[in-house]
């Protein structure tokens, strides 16, 4: 009794620290501190589990010997993976990650059912705890396998179209509610193995049929479900902390997925369906008249004269790693008493908040760098906007062309600037498929060519 | 290949083709340079800054195989010219047809500075706007000359001093360039403009847009068009009654290859107050004022200076030198594509084709009409339905509804549950509300290292595995045992990488 009510304690205790490592990392000064209350939390939740564990133990030597030789190697994977990772793939390690919660509660299930099995007595609301637990852990496995592989380019990201894909969903939905029936009723492995398989399949699909440009809203959505699996494991196991955690991180993924999806001006649902890519019916022989080149000798010129530049990096600055080099021109420009600041879009890149790590990761100070709402009314009064590898972004068809396909996103509005350079490989459209009016208007000039290059380009000039 | 670059000798004319800094970019480009002796003395350049920028200086520069020059050349000026020879200039093809004969007979490739194609592309070479631009200044800095009085408005210890009004009649780059610079003295400024679209730009530089209620469309090419009857009585009355209230007015419409259309009549003038100053940009072609001399300052009955100066930019040789060089340099690099000083003239493109008047003893006056970008206009069109396009909030009828239908859900749930899983409920409900509110206002650079923390401490789902381990079933363990070892990849990995995500986070 003793050691339960102090693992208990331990537990709030605990809970308490992630929910300060959280509020942490709302802010830059106290996020470091947030890390750390995270871990120590984590430290305290383990330790007072293992010693649990151990007091129910049959075998408690064994029991601590295969605990400690799982969390070595995981240990020792993990470290070696967050050590190793390029800061242009944290969308694909954080993806991967993702996958394995939804593993370890697909797995937490199954014993939970074994447990219940070997009992031989089972109550309704633990077999539907183990049921929707199994599900979401499914769901978000193969969802995070999905988005690692599209993130990491080893499976096209463009969106799967498979026919009648919403009423696919809606049958595999249905199927498995009939099967939590079976289940409940029967306690049998068998309705419970078919749920796996059809939501792994689920997951699959729902992940597959949505677009490489809508990454940021799926991978806060699987950082959501994450949390949700582990918020079930917990309702599963009664353990409070579980479901305390698993509630947190289920709520502020869903959050993010929120600002996400509003920032594209688009609805959660129609995200999460897949139903953006295919709608796109662009008069495509529009004629948008000619676009200006100009040299990186140019450029140079342009920004030696100026007195305030906003950068508006996008993915293709994380596709060309030309992080390095934006924080050289940007360090020289600073020096030279030019006004320099960075104007982020909210689903600029493939993760949210992407490029803020990229620029962090170059030693961007993280004072320059600006959110759009920021940075918008200040665009006008700036006199030369660099886009690095951004397209959507900074579409002014967003406002201005209301059977545009991106109609209504807010958008950076660069094109009020004095003067823009774009800075892209060619003349091609950007992910959402739809050309792009800045290209063409007379303050802009194309600078054509490897993003990474022409900034050196322009480093070199000055 | 050789580029000549000859002293102007029309009467008045200050400017000339090429600066010390123009000839530098164009021996760049791989020409030798020569320069007429003397050619930049009116413009405030010296023969020796020319040398000094690597030009040869000589007497007669009319054996080049290039000419750069300002105005159109003289009969005794084409006289000199040989076949093969490329010339560019101003020419006015349409209103010159002799002197495009002329350069045909003498077998000249005539490329016409004042016949660039108004496409974005094609600025950099639009020697209309650059010389239109300082025309505009010059009117306003003449008018003021000629003004008795102050252009800003002033309180002082002798009385008060009202502010100059200023109407602008076309606000092309030369009205545009007229408004900001009647602006920037302290005028109060009204503009208007046949071509409706051009309202936002005048707005911009901080004049008021004169408004006739006419049916109008929008232009096409970029340029004025000849307008409706309509129109032009509606206008006329618009310029009577200012009249009567300005003290200044700059008219600048032009229509290309027409006479300029009069828009100031004799009983306009006279109805303005004694000492109001006029100017005419459009002179030169005809005048849009009554009474107008071309080159000439006139005075009417009523004491109203009527303006009628063509050398407007001229009067800037300096700086009109350089911008005219400027966009001769930028022809240049685009009819040298090798950058090697060997002239390949494409006619396939739309720009060096509309230029182009005469070629190989050929006529190729006028060249097909060309289409600027149709972006602008159209996106101006609908700006407001995009307003409409933002999502519809949801009703506060609705939103308690759902909370109400919610309760409910709710209740039943428990009705039929154990009162563990309650409290299990109560602390998962919280838990969510927390959450909520704990990230609602997380910056948006810290996205991703918060997605890495939430990440790692989801990674919780250890403790499911490690409680299990402890069981006594074999398969039990042995997937217990994964599950933690998976789940602490998990927690590992998502701290460390938070951490290192955090530790490049600084200040500057």
């Amino acid at each position: 009794m003793q050691t339960e009510n102090l693992v208990l304690g331990a537990y709030i205790v605990a809970a308490v620290l992630f929910v300060l490592a959280l509020a942490g990392l709302s802010k830059h000064e106290r996020a470091r501190e947030g890390n750390n209350f995270g871990i120590i939390g984590m430290v305290i939740a383990l330790a007072a589990t293992v010693w649990l564990s151990l007091s129910r133990a049959a075998d408690p030597l064994v029991t601590i010997a295969l605990i400690v030789v799982a969390l070595l190697i995981g240990a020792a994977i993990g470290l070696w993976r967050a050590r190793v990772v390029e800061m242009t793939q944290m969308p694909e390690l954080v993806a991967m990650l993702h996958s394995f919660v939804g593993l370890a509660a697909v797995l937490v299930g199954y014993t939970s059912h074994l447990e219940m099995a070997d009992h031989g007595s089972g109550d309704t609301v633990h077999a539907v705890e183990i049921f929707l637990g199994i599900f979401i852990g499914a769901v978000t496995f193969t969802g995070s396998i999905v988005a690692y592989l599209k993130l990491s380019a080893k499976m096209k990201s463009a969106p799967l179209m498979l026919p009648a894909r919403h009423w696919l969903n809606l049958v595999a939905v249905l199927v498995s509610v009939g099967l939590m029936f079976w289940y409940v009723s029967s306690l049998s492995v068998v309705p419970l193995a078919l749920m796996t398989v059809i939501s792994l399949a689920f997951g699959w699909h729902l992940v597959a049929s949505i677009g490489g440009g809508d990454m940021p809203v799926v991978v806060s959505m699987l950082n959501s479900y994450s949390g949700w699996a582990a918020a079930a494991a917990g309702f599963m196991l009664s353990n409070d902390l579980l479901i305390v955690t698993g509630a947190l991180v289920g709520a502020s993924g869903a959050i993010l997925s929120y600002i996400m999806c509003r920032a594209m001006n688009r609805s959660f649902i129609s995200v999460i369906a897949g139903g953006f890519g295919q709608e796109i019916a662009i008069s495509a022989d529009t004629d948008y008249g000619e676009h200006r080149e100009i040299t990186a000798e140019g450029a140079a010129d342009l920004l030696k004269q100026a007195r305030s530049v906003v950068i508006t990096p996008g993915y293709g600055m994380a596709v060309a790693q030309a992080q390095y080099p934006v924080a050289e021109l940007t360090k020289k420009l600073r020096d030279k008493g030019v006004k320099v600041r960075f104007g982020i879009h909210p689903v600029a890149g493939r993760l949210p908040g992407h490029m803020n790590v990229l620029l962090a990761e170059a030693k961007v100070p993280y004072d320059i760098v600006l959110e759009m709402d920021e940075i918008n009314d200040d665009l006008a009064d700036t006199d030369v906007v660099l886009v690095i590898g951004a397209n959507d972004t900074v579409n002014p068809a967003a406002m201005d062309d209301p059977t545009s396909p991106i109609a209504g996103m807010p958008v950076l509005r660069v094109w009020e600037a004095h003067d823009v350079i774009v800075f892209k490989r060619s003349m091609a459209v950007g992910y959402a498929g739809v050309q792009n009016p800045l290209f063409f208007k007379e303050n802009t000039q194309m600078l054509f060519g490897d993003a990474k290059e022409r900034v050196e380009d322009i480093v070199r000039a000055l | 290949m050789r580029i000549g670059v000859p002293r102007e000798i029309q009467a008045g004319e200050r400017r000339v083709a090429a600066t010390p800094t123009t000839v530098a970019r164009l021996i760049k480009l791989g020409y030798d340079v020569a320069v007429e002796r003397r050619a930049g003395s009116l413009a405030s350049f010296s023969d020796e800054a020319f040398a000094a920028a690597g030009a040869e200086v000589v007497d007669s520069v009319w054996d080049a195989d290039i000419i750069l020059k300002i105005n159109a050349p003289t009969p005794a000026e084409v006289e000199k010219m040989h076949s093969g020879q490329l010339l560019a200039s101003l020419l006015s093809p349409a209103l010159n047809p002799e002197l495009v004969e002329s350069l045909r007979a003498q077998g000249v490739t005539a490329l016409a500075m004042d016949a660039v194609p108004r496409i974005s592309r094609a600025q950099s070479l639009d020697v209309l706007s650059s010389m239109a631009n300082i025309g505009g200044y010059r009117a306003v800095l003449e008018a003021a000359h000629e003004f008795g009085s102050f252009f800003t408005g002033q309180v002082t210890a002798a009385g008060k001093v009202p502010p100059a009004k200023v109407l602008v009649i076309g606000a092309g780059v030369a009205g545009l360039a007229a408004i900001g610079t009647a602006g920037s003295l302290g005028a109060i400024v009204r503009a208007f403009d046949s071509r409706p679209e051009v309202a936002e730009q005048v707005e911009s530089m901080g004049a008021e847009f004169l408004r006739i209620d006419v049916e109008q469309e929008v232009s096409a090419d970029g340029y004025a068009k000849e307008t409706g009857e309509d129109f032009n009585r509606k206008a006329a009355e618009l310029y009577a009654e200012q009249a009567k209230d300005v003290d200044i007015i700059i008219t600048t419409a032009l229509i290309p290859g027409r006479p300029a259309p009069r828009l100031i009549t004799e009983e306009m003038v006279a109805s303005m107050k004694p000492g109001s100053v006029i100017v005419d940009m459009a002179a030169g072609s005809g005048g849009n004022v009554a009474g107008s001399v071309a080159g000439e300052r006139v005075v009417s009955e009523n004491g109203v200076v009527i303006l009628g100066y063509t050398d407007l930019a001229g009067r800037l040789p300096t700086q009109a030198s350089q911008l005219y060089g400027t966009n001769l340099v930028n022809l240049l690099t685009l009819i040298t594509p090798g950058k090697d000083g060997q002239v390949l003239l494409d006619l396939e493109d739309v720009v060096q084709r509309g230029m182009t008047v005469t070629k190989d003893g050929e006529t190729l006056w006028p060249p097909p009409p060309v289409q600027v970008s149709a972006a602008p206009a159209a996106a101006a069109a609908v700006v407001s339905p995009a307003a409409s396009a933002a999502p519809e909030k949801s009703s506060p009828t609705r939103k308690y509804v759902g909370m109400v239908l919610a309760g409910l859900v709710l209740l039943a749930v428990s009705a039929f549950s154990p009162p563990t899983f309650l409290g299990h409920l109560t602390v998962f409900i919280l838990a969510c509300i927390v959450g909520f509110y704990v990230i609602s206002n997380v910056s948006h650079a810290l996205h991703t290292p918060l997605m890495a923390e939430t990440n790692a401490i989801s990674g919780i789902i250890l403790v499911g595995g490690i409680l299990q381990l402890g069981s006594e079933d074999p398969v039990i363990r042995a997937i217990a045992f994964a599950a933690t070892l998976v789940a602490s990849i998990n927690i590992f990995g998502g701290f460390a990488v938070t951490g290192r995500m955090l530790q490049m986070f600084r200040k500057g």
